[in-house]
């Protein structure tokens, strides 16, 4: 009955793609939906190639994905991926189907498939479809509504992880460390770089003392958050030592070692930013896990690019008009954002909308994740301006007031178009709208607004 | 005047621990002195004006448990005779008889109280609240895994008027025995409640006539009193 039941609900989901074509849907989780809806255990029964790659983790988890995808198909092999869909069940379900026969088996032509996994989601996931290696990038905060901690999400991992996967881990992230601790595994990390501290600047930091016995731990360096080296100066704990290691990372001359059983390889960067310097270590890692050598991972990785599709420029006018996601009710993905936003050059001009949507008219966000997320980036004295727009918008002025923002800095607006306006467009200016994925189809109007008003100012200051 | 902050390492979660900072900021005088795991509280052996314990994990409350076990007996002679606590979040649970999960796992609490906490891991509860404290509004969030049940009827915190009290069933939230203040609210509470923090710090005895950013917090609060209470916006997520 329950074959019968899952070649009914492929046949369905199978039939649902044209259909979508169509009607111009393709890309949605729509089949494996229906599969899921008619036939729940339906990633038990569906057809997968023999390895299979899961990447997961709170950060980076697209990127990766993309990445190996990319260089494995270079590289002439046929992966099968759910990038097209979402990473959670239904997404994984969809690409899956995909790849089938009408029958349920794989097509033979796939090599591998390579699946971003969402970590909470992953318990829907791994049983079924039991991956051969599983990558997690860094577990941190992220909704607290749906992720709760990140050693909530460390365990729902170790739950759904089975025995017999490898597991390719961040070895500067001790709350990974600690994820289903009887699976083989490797670590990846990044030796300690130019501006990195020892004590942590920030104000999540969500591993203070040592997992084994509490005693407070020592950070050799600390990157942000958690990330970093420690040793808990009680038991002697400590982080654990990576097999690919990536040294003397050099941001402006774009080249970084990464060593491997004491021998060295250069690399040339595709990235300006920290957070993909580690996804480019743990791309290096999982195809050396595949099989790759470094030699033929180099040339691949060299022509790979990775899709800016959280930060954008353009000189517009006069100014210089930027668009920086910043996801809503994440406080890591704010920090982040503040900081790198704060330590850039130049003067700076802000227009937050981080809000969420989605729980403006029915509900109300939970406003948690502003207490959490490093405003305090944004008293630096490059920031000129900060209009705050949105329903939260005098949460914001609060939260910026506590971090030591001068009042006379701050803006209110609720309505996100009258608020780009607010913005002075000084000639020279770096203007920045900061949006989230819930605000994402409204922060590319305002932004259109913000174009606008930018050239227009732009054609006054030069008449 | 002194606050002291309990096991900061691990009870930070929901941005509780700018409770303390908003308080420090409203009243720069208080002194803020942080105690971890492993020292002894200082309001055992000392005069402190406020205890804060903000919310923590479900690792962390079995660690506030061990940590606070050895000094139960003072911790409740103290709070007999007066001792102001304040805690915000889920920690009130280490308090209970005991918490479960449907994963198996259980914790045995320090049983100060006679209530019980069930978590559903996978099943988290979201809301807003608006409730009553005195002839205050009270504002705030639940992010919880589960309520707690078995409350002694009457000592409750806050009354509430849209929202969950400390479970499905229950118009009273969190609780108050002589000083000791408990609710399962975050947001943070203080943040966002400055008539209630006003309140928090007269009972202190700290001498701060006006809140840190006053006018700014006072309109997010107005708004926010509005905004929850407007017909047709659902609390629950």
């Amino acid at each position: 009955m329950g074959k019968l039941r899952f070649l009914f609900a492929l046949w369905m989901a199978k039939l649902s793609i044209p259909a979508l074509k169509i009607t111009h849907h393709n890309g949605t989780d729509f089949p494996g939906s229906l599969a899921l809806r008619l036939c729940p255990d339906f990633l038990r029964y569906i057809g997968r190639p023999d390895t299979v790659v899961a990447i997961t983790g709170t950060n980076g988890k697209t990127t990766v994905s993309n990445l190996v995808g990319d260089i494995l198909e270079k590289s002439g092999k046929k992966v099968l991926s759910n990038r097209a869909g979402s990473n959670i069940a239904s997404g994984i379900s969809t690409a899956l189907l995909r790849g089938c026969t009408l029958t349920g088996r794989i097509r033979p032509e796939y090599d591998l498939a390579v699946l971003e996994v969402d970590e909470r989601a992953s318990i829907r996931i791994f049983p079924f479809v039991p991956p051969t290696y599983v990558a997690i990038t860094n577990l941190f905060r992220d909704s607290i509504m749906r992720n709760a901690h990140p050693y909530f999400i460390a365990d729902v991992l170790t739950r759904s992880i089975p025995k017999s996967a490898k597991l390719l881990l961040n070895a500067d992230d001790l709350i990974i460390a600690g994820v289903a601790p009887d699976n083989e595994r490797v670590y990846f990390g990044i030796d300690k770089m130019e501006g990195d501290t020892q004590e942590c600047v920030n104000l999540i930091d969500d591993v203070r003392i040592c997992p084994k016995c509490s005693g407070k731990l020592d950070y050799a360096f600390r990157r942000y958050h958690h990330i970093g080296r420690a040793v808990c100066r009680d038991c002697g704990f400590h982080s654990p030592d990576a097999l690919y290691l990536a040294k003397n990372v050099d941001m402006e001359g774009g080249s970084m070692e990464l060593w491997e059983d004491g021998v060295q390889h250069n690399y040339h960067l595709i990235t300006d930013s920290v957070f993909n310097v580690y996804n480019m270590v743990t791309v290096i890692s999982l195809l050396r896990q595949l099989g790759f050598s470094h030699e033929e991972i180099l040339p691949l990785m060299a022509e790979s690019a990775i899709t800016a599709s959280r930060h954008s420029e353009e000189q517009v006018g006069k100014v210089t008009l930027v668009r920086q996601m910043s996801k809503e009710k994440n406080a890591l993905a704010g920090s982040r954002a503040f900081d790198y936003i704060a330590h850039r050059p130049g003067r700076k001009e802000l227009l937050l909308m981080m809000n969420c949507l989605g729980d403006t008219h029915h509900w109300s966000e939970n406003t948690c994740w502003i207490f959490d997320a490093d405003f305090e980036f944004l008293a630096d004295e490059s920031i000129e301006q900060i209009v705050c727009a949105g329903a939260r918008a005098a949460d914001y002025r609060l939260r910026l007031l506590m971090a030591g923002v001068p009042e006379e800095k701050i803006v209110c607006e609720s309505d996100e178009f009258k608020a780009a306006e607010l913005l002075h467009y000084t000639p020279g200016d770096d203007v920045y709208i900061l949006y989230g994925t819930d605000s994402l189809a409204l922060a590319y109007k305002v932004y259109d607004h913000m174009k606008t008003i930018a050239t227009e100012r732009g054609k006054e200051v030069q008449a | 005047m002194k606050v002291e902050i309990l096991f900061p390492e691990i009870c930070n979660l929901c941005g509780d621990l700018m409770n303390i900072r908003y308080l420090h900021q409203s009243c720069p005088e208080l002194e803020i002195v942080e105690t971890d795991l492993k020292s002894r509280p200082r309001f055992l052996d000392e005069d402190i004006a406020l205890v804060y314990l903000g919310s923590t994990t479900e690792k962390g409350l079995s660690l506030v448990v061990d940590a606070l076990t050895p000094v139960k007996e003072e911790l409740l002679h103290k709070l007999e005779a007066g001792q102001l606590m304040l805690i915000t979040g889920n920690t009130l649970d280490a308090f209970s008889e005991y918490a479960v999960d449907d994963q198996g796992w259980r914790l045995e609490g320090l049983g100060i109280l006679p209530t019980h906490a069930e978590y559903h891991m996978m099943n988290r509860h979201n809301s807003f609240y608006l409730g009553k404290f005195q002839d205050m509004d009270i504002v705030g969030f639940k992010s919880l895994f589960g309520h707690t049940y078995g409350f002694p009827a009457g000592e409750a915190l806050f009354e509430t008027v849209k929202g969950v009290g400390r479970n499905e069933t229950t118009t009273e939230e969190g609780w108050r025995k002589n000083n000791l203040l408990a609710t399962y609210l975050t947001g943070p509470l203080l943040v966002l409640n400055p008539p209630f923090t006003k309140y928090l710090l007269r009972l202190m005895g700290a001498d701060c006539e006006k809140l840190a950013f006053e006018e700014a917090a006072m309109e997010a609060y107005r708004i926010r009193v509005a905004e929850f209470g407007e017909e047709g916006r659902d609390f629950h997520y």
